[in-house]
């Protein structure tokens, strides 16, 4: 169970990204985020892994403030939460095995990273994930010789090695076309269903958002505006989501 | 008011016409204050020693021929006798001969020689001899003679100012090359010379680099910021430095005189290199498991520490053997090797380097850990204590750690101007140091996080940017002093300046490395380590390869003027013949450095091609 409780951003300009933003996440669901452009999603989502301090405010997981935890115990949290990103964040030059055993890193003893050594259950356990997404063949490739849907799966692949509990997807097909949008949310929604695993996804379309989510969140500069079911965002709903002036596309 | 600008309007004119006006008065200044001067140029003797050194500069001392010299004198008169026009004897016709006409006549005429049979297109000096000082000869006229295709050649001057009663010579040496040419001495010398050159900047540019990485990741604003830790955990830290270092000084030299008495066996030496790192390997494994999910206990913890600690003891042992083993071989190879007893006496610097570098990386890993772990403990107890206590414990360590790097910095004062002071280099710099510690911890809160990567940051900067714009050629003049003149000098000055250089070029590079992987690498847990070894390394390795290729070139360009000042390489001769006015050897030398620097860059840009 993940509890946000009055969680306030405000960046060192004074601006407000997150404003009292406050909501529970049950284990096991698939949470879509959304809001326009510079609403605080992202924003949100990395504080949720301290990416961002937060300013103010808690964040609860399993009862744990994770806005308290020290260094170490941030280490040990972060290795349980996976992130997937809109742009992928893959280092361009590594091999397409490094950036995915990479999601090992949580757990290994910052000596043996020097040498660039990961054990041999993990090399195992990259293969497999690497496998699950379809991209086994990849391994030795260099990822920005990788397309775009291809690269995404190696951010999945990554953040599965983590054997997360949750992950936070920022985004994740906000670069994609529509048929590989679909395959990776797939991809996520079978995390979801088969793992176990709390995804809390921000999202641009309202359909992908109806096809995928168990439940919305909906952020408006900063505030929470929405929570509820995706069939439950009728026309009024929306426009104060988006703002006046908005029109529904797909 | 836009409209008002596009206008041209008078005032924006007399702006502009003030302005160039202030450039031609700053410009003529210029001329003045650098001594612009035409004239001399004009002027036919700068023209004439301008050619004369141009053509010796075109003609690099390179390669030379065995010289065959023809010697013919002909006798002529200074003054005329008295007793009437001499009587020449008619030359031998066989081989070459000279006439000359008049064969006698008052100093200052002129006088024609002409020269036959010699061989043709040779040339030399023609000389005047004086009959009572055979040895303190007259060059006549600046140039040469030179022999035309039939031997011939004929040649006006004017008669020196020796006059004698006894019959005096003109002699023509005319040289002829003869074999295949050879290179000289100069193109010799060049060449050893440019490739100690070349080295110099090899050696130079690599320690640089090594040392420049590290630096570099301390002096990037993006990664040093979000460093930043309570001030119980830098005081402690501070404290742990100086601490660990002595500590870990003290047990390496323990451990030398450990390895001391079997220095000497080779055999010894080979045993402990062959086992040694077959423990220290288990050693670690055991020590540091790869992968640990659960909390260890406090007893596993505590055993690990222990045997870590003994590893790493363990693992100086082996490389005060290593040292050994390296120079006892290196001491047999320097005299069994023969041509290759340089191989030998590598490995015999380089166990000499190890075994006085050892006790220093002991001192400074021992510090670096304890550093750390105090840092660390400093921390929890911020994390743990209440705030009142954690307030006192500020006050006490802060004070603590004040004193101690204060009064640290006064005992480098005392060692570099000799104060003899104690209340300026002890007492004042400690009670300084720990009334700045005490008033910090004193007015910040005390579980607030203090920007320290941001502290070392700047300081780091400053440093590089200091010592940056110190020239090497100026550094080199200090290390001449400190290590003798030679290349060692010039390889030190130089590898300094590349390390300050280097570390700031590489500090830039990190800087602009795309954020988002390193937002990746961190969320999966990493620490900033691994941060560093996933998502930054992988980044800056094209710019890194290619600034340092950039080094290597500006070291190579360096290097041969840093014997201008005695730090090796070629600018020694060059400067040398400069300064004897041998142009045609200082050529050849420009000519090489001209050839390495050029191919260099070449080289240079087709590594960069296919590494980058």
């Amino acid at each position: 169970m993940l509890q946000i409780k009055n969680l306030t951003k405000i960046y060192d300009g004074g601006v407000k990204a997150l404003d009292n933003v406050s909501f529970d996440v049950p284990d096991g669901q698939f949470l879509a985020v959304i809001g326009l452009s510079g609403s605080g999603k992202s924003t949100l989502l990395r504080c949720i892994n301290r990416l961002i301090e937060p300013t103010d405010g808690q964040i609860l997981w399993n009862g744990e403030d994770i806005t308290k935890a020290s260094p170490e115990e941030m280490r040990r949290i972060r290795r349980k939460i996976g992130m997937v990103f809109q742009h992928f964040n893959l280092v361009h030059r590594s091999k397409v095995i490094t950036n995915v055993l990479a999601g090992r890193l949580g757990y290994i003893n910052p000596a043996w990273s020097l040498l660039n050594r990961f054990p041999k259950a993990d090399m195992e356990k990259a293969l497999k994930q690497m496998e699950r997404v379809g991209i086994a063949d990849k391994a030795d490739h260099r990822a920005d010789e990788l397309s775009g849907g291809q690269q995404q799966r190696v951010g999945i692949a990554r953040a599965l090695m983590q054997d997360p509990e949750m992950i936070l997807a920022d985004e994740p097909v906000a670069s994609l076309d529509p048929v590989l949008a679909h395959s990776i949310m797939k991809h996520l929604e079978d995390i979801n269903d088969k793992d176990g695993v709390t995804v809390l996804c921000s999202l641009h379309f309202l359909d992908l958002v109806h096809r995928y989510a168990d439940r919305v969140v909906a952020l408006n500069a900063g505030q929470l505006v929405f929570e509820g079911m995706p069939n439950e965002i009728d026309d009024k709903k929306f426009k104060e989501i988006y703002g006046r002036d908005a029109e529904r596309v797909g | 008011m836009d409209d008002k600008n596009k206008k041209a309007s008078p005032w924006k004119s007399l702006q502009f016409g003030l302005a160039i006006l202030a450039g031609l008065v700053v410009y003529a200044y210029g001329f003045q204050i650098t001594k612009v001067d035409l004239e001399d140029l004009r002027s036919e003797r700068r023209q004439e020693s301008l050619s004369r050194v141009m053509r010796a500069l075109a003609r690099p001392e390179i390669f030379e021929y065995e010289q065959q010299e023809e010697i013919i004198n002909t006798p002529v008169y200074v003054t005329c006798p008295a007793s009437g026009a001499p009587t020449i004897a008619e030359p031998d016709k066989s081989g070459p001969y000279l006439i000359a006409t008049p064969a006698c006549a008052n100093p200052g005429e002129t006088v024609q020689v002409e020269g036959f049979n010699f061989a043709p297109n040779t040339n030399g000096p023609l000389r005047f001899i004086p009959g009572s000082d055979p040895l303190n000869n007259v060059a006549l006229g600046r140039d040469n003679v030179q022999t035309d295709a039939d031997g011939h050649f004929s040649y006006e001057f004017k008669l020196p100012d020796r006059p004698s009663d006894d019959v005096q010579y003109i002699r023509a040496t005319l040289r002829q090359n003869v074999g295949a040419p050879h290179l000289t001495q100069t193109a010799r010398d060049t060449w050893e010379k440019i490739i100690e050159t070349v080295f110099l900047a090899l050696l130079a540019t690599t320690f640089g680099t090594f040392l420049a990485i590290p630096l570099s990741f301390i002096a990037a604003r993006n990664l040093m910021k979000p460093v930043k830790s309570p001030l119980a955990s830098i005081a402690l830290s501070i404290l742990g430095w100086p601490i660990g270092i002595v500590i870990g000084f003290v047990i390496v030299r323990w451990i030398e005189s450990l390895s001391s008495p079997f220095a000497g066996n080779i055999l010894i030496n080979l045993f402990a290199i062959i086992v040694i790192p077959i423990l220290v390997s288990f050693g670690l494994r055991w020590a540091l498991p790869q992968e640990e999910i659960t909390k260890p206990s406090s007893r596993l913890q505590t055993a690990r520490l222990a045997v870590l600690a003994l590893t790493v003891m363990v693992a100086f042992f082996g490389l005060f053997q290593l040292a050994s083993l390296s120079t006892n071989l290196g001491a047999i190879g320097t005299t069994a090797l023969g041509t290759f007893g340089f191989l030998g006496n590598f490995l015999f610097q380089v166990g000499d380097i190890v075994s006085i570098i050892t006790p220093a990386l002991g001192g400074i890993a021992a510090g670096a850990t304890l550093s750390s772990f105090m840092g660390r403990l400093g921390q929890r107890s911020t994390e743990k204590l209440s705030t009142a206590n954690v307030k006192i414990f500020n006050l006490v360590f802060s004070t603590l750690a004040g004193a101690t790097a204060i009064g640290l910095i006064g005992q480098l004062v005392r060692s570099l101007y000799l104060v003899n002071n104690l209340l300026y280099t002890l007492w004042g710099p400690v009670i300084t140091g720990a009334l700045l510690g005490f008033l910090l911890a004193l007015f910040t809160k005390p579980k607030d996080t203090l920007p320290t990567g941001m502290v070392i940051y700047y300081v780091t900067r400053t440093f590089l940017n200091g010592l940056r714009s110190i020239e090497a050629l100026v550094m080199a003049i200090v290390f001449v002093i400190a290590v003798g003149i030679g290349p060692f000098a010039g390889v030190m000055a130089l590898g300094l300046h590349t390390i300050v250089s280097l570390a700031k070029l590489y500090s830039e590079q990190v800087e602009s490395i795309m954020a988002g992987p390193l937002e990746a690498i961190q969320a999966t847990g990493a620490n900033r380590l691994q941060t560093i070894v996933y998502a930054v390394i992988p980044q800056i390795i094209p710019p890194y390869i290619s600034y340092t290729m950039y080094r290597w070139d500006i070291n190579v360009r360096m290097s041969t003027i840093i014997g201008f000042v005695g730090g090796g390489g070629i600018g020694f001769l060059l400067q040398q013949n400069i300064n004897l006015l041998n142009y045609r050897a200082a050529s050849a030398q420009m000519f090489a450095i001209a050839i390495v620097v050029a191919s260099m860059d070449y080289l240079s840009s087709v590594l960069r091609e296919k590494y980058v």
